[in-house]
């Protein structure tokens, strides 16, 4: 199925992209203004420590969602993806570094513990150190340096949603919907990646002529 | 009525400790804890209490966050749904049930409770979720309301529940249902009996709001956030521990006894230090650390004599 999207004049790419970065980032520079400013209304420290969490799972799964975007419905949006996956790595260390800072205080030895004692922390700690070597090779010269490696090392970004959606489900006194729909779509986009090539191949047998065109 | 005694009440309870420290040297050490006892002054609104030495010398959470940020899972799981999504709950006419092993089982309305004797207490509240907050309650011991049943000799557990109505509680219809309804809770008795268990109707001088329990709540301040039940209908005398809601739904989790205590941790987080709610921002608070019994040990610790508090979290 092919949507009619009007398609972006090429000039405009990259300015999109920056654009992207930016937009990206006002939920968290939002939340902080209200949150240094004594605006978030209850518990300042743990709103923000989750609203950073959840926009970090939130960017983690629309990184993801960009193949099966291109693969059903032949739109690419492949130039965003890059963006998408370094925004997930910005909001984890943001989260990560509101955990340290202002929720623990930089009390390490409590840190310490919290990692190594309390699953739910563990699993976003493993997260976040798979995240590390994905944000470090994001860019040109690595995908060229790494060559196949490359798109092999960046299968972890699925292992590392699936943990995020983990992470979020265990951290939560009651599972509720909200943790239901992050761990559905997690899974969906797990069986895509299984079923993709078989759909693709199909697809080309069927020979639709539109497709090598479509944009 | 009962008789009610108040109980010895240590003087750092009533002041904090350098105000009562400063001032005493001020006063000179006879007159100092005599004086500061009489500070309380009654909140000008509609809901007329006494106050009573029962307070907190920490600043008083702001009254828009204790009104905004809550835990009432029968009107959603976000802190502010109870405030959002309790609009249509209809607290009068109410009445509890008081019944089980007591000799004069009883049904009170909403007046004969209104019309004990009301006290303006401070209390500290400190939340399993590792935060706190300083309220000033209104309320009468919940031994008052027992006495007037005459328990029996065989009781020794005291069993609440919440009252159930899907129409005007949205967390208790839909699809997802959060927990098993209706929330229960449960004390001992020597617990239920205790000074500080209070029966609250008010806070900040005014009938209690719909989200923070309305019109009657329990609240036990050396004990997690939990156990103080709210919207109560149903108090029954018992012999046998009875259920309680969270240990049901994740009993590793929560125990029966639930008592403030800065040396278990939840099995997700630590329970030594906690964040005063209403502090403002990010920077404006700080984290205070948690004490044992909510820091009602001089009064409750007794309570719990010979008894494996880790065990018995
Ligand atoms: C892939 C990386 C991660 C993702 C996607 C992620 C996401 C989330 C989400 C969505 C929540 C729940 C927000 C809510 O309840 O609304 C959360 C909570 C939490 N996360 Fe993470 N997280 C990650 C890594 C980490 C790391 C590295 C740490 C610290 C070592 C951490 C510590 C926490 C804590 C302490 C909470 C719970 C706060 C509370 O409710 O008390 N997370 N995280």
């Amino acid at each position: 199925m092919m949507i009619a999207l009007p398609s972006l004049p090429r000039k405009y790419h990259s300015a999109s992209v920056w654009a992207l970065y930016i937009v990206g980032f006002i939920p968290a520079v939002s939340a902080f203004y209200l949150g240094a400013t004594g605006q978030l209304p209850g518990n300042a420290i743990k709103e923000f420590e989750h609203l950073l969490g959840i926009w970090a799972l939130r960017f983690l799964i629309a990184t993801l969602c960009i193949t099966p975007i291109r693969d059903l419905f032949g739109i690419n949006w492949m130039r965003y993806r890059r963006a998408l996956g370094l925004l997930a790595f910005w909001y984890v260390v943001m989260h990560f570094s509101t955990y340290m800072i202002l929720d623990k205080y930089l009390d390490f030895a409590s840190i310490i513990a919290d990692i190594a004692k309390r699953p739910f922390i563990t699993i976003g700690m493993a997260g976040f150190v798979m995240l590390v070597p994905l944000a470090l090779t994001s860019n040109n010269w690595s995908i060229r340096r790494l060559g196949p490696r490359w798109n092999r090392l960046h299968k972890l970004v699925y292992v590392i949603a699936a943990a995020g959606a983990l992470h979020f489900t265990m951290s939560v006194k009651v599972v509720g919907p909200e943790q239901m729909i992050y761990i559905a779509l997690v899974a969906a986009l797990l069986v895509w990646r299984l079923l993709r090539s078989r759909y693709n191949q199909w697809r080309r047998e069927r020979a639709r002529p539109s497709y090598g065109a479509a944009q | 009525m009962a008789a009610y005694h108040p109980p010895k009440i240590a003087s750092h309870e009533i002041t904090p400790e350098s105000l009562f420290m400063s001032r005493r040297a001020f006063m000179g050490a006879a007159a100092g804890s005599l004086l500061l006892t009489s500070s309380a002054g009654a909140i000008a609104a509609d809901l007329k209490a006494s106050p009573s030495p029962f307070k907190v010398g920490e600043p008083l959470t702001p009254e828009k966050d204790v009104t905004n940020y809550n835990n009432f899972y029968e009107f959603g799981m976000g802190k502010g749904d109870p405030a959002a999504n309790s609009g249509d709950f209809k607290p009068s006419p109410w009445t509890i049930k008081v019944d089980g092993m007591v000799a004069k089982p009883k049904e009170f309305g909403l007046d004969e409770l209104m019309a004990m004797p009301l006290e303006e207490r401070t209390y500290r509240m400190r939340c399993v979720e590792a935060w706190s907050m300083v309220i000033p309650w209104i309320g009468f011991p919940l031994a008052g309301l027992l006495d007037k049943v005459e328990p029996l000799g065989s009781a020794k557990y005291v069993a609440f529940e919440t009252v159930v109505r899907p129409e005007q509680m949205p967390g208790q219809s839909g699809y997802f249902q959060p927990l098993a309804w209706p929330y229960v809770e449960g004390l001992r008795l020597d617990e239920a009996r205790h000074p500080l268990t209070i029966l609250s109707v008010g806070l900040y001088g005014k009938t209690l709001p719909n989200q923070n329990g309305a019109p009657v709540r329990l609240v036990v301040p050396w004990k997690y956030g939990f156990k103080g039940i709210k919207s109560i209908v149903k108090i029954t005398l018992t012999e046998k521990e009875p259920p309680t809601t969270w240990n049901r739904s994740a009993p590793n989790e929560y125990g029966f006894y639930a008592n403030v205590n800065p040396a278990v941790d939840h099995p997700r987080w630590s329970q030594a230090t906690e964040n005063r709610i209403g502090e403002g921002g990010f920077f404006g608070g700080s984290r205070r650390n948690t004490l044992p019994f909510n820091g009602y040990a001089e009064e409750v610790a007794g309570l719990y004599a010979g008894m494996d508090l880790v065990k018995n979290f």
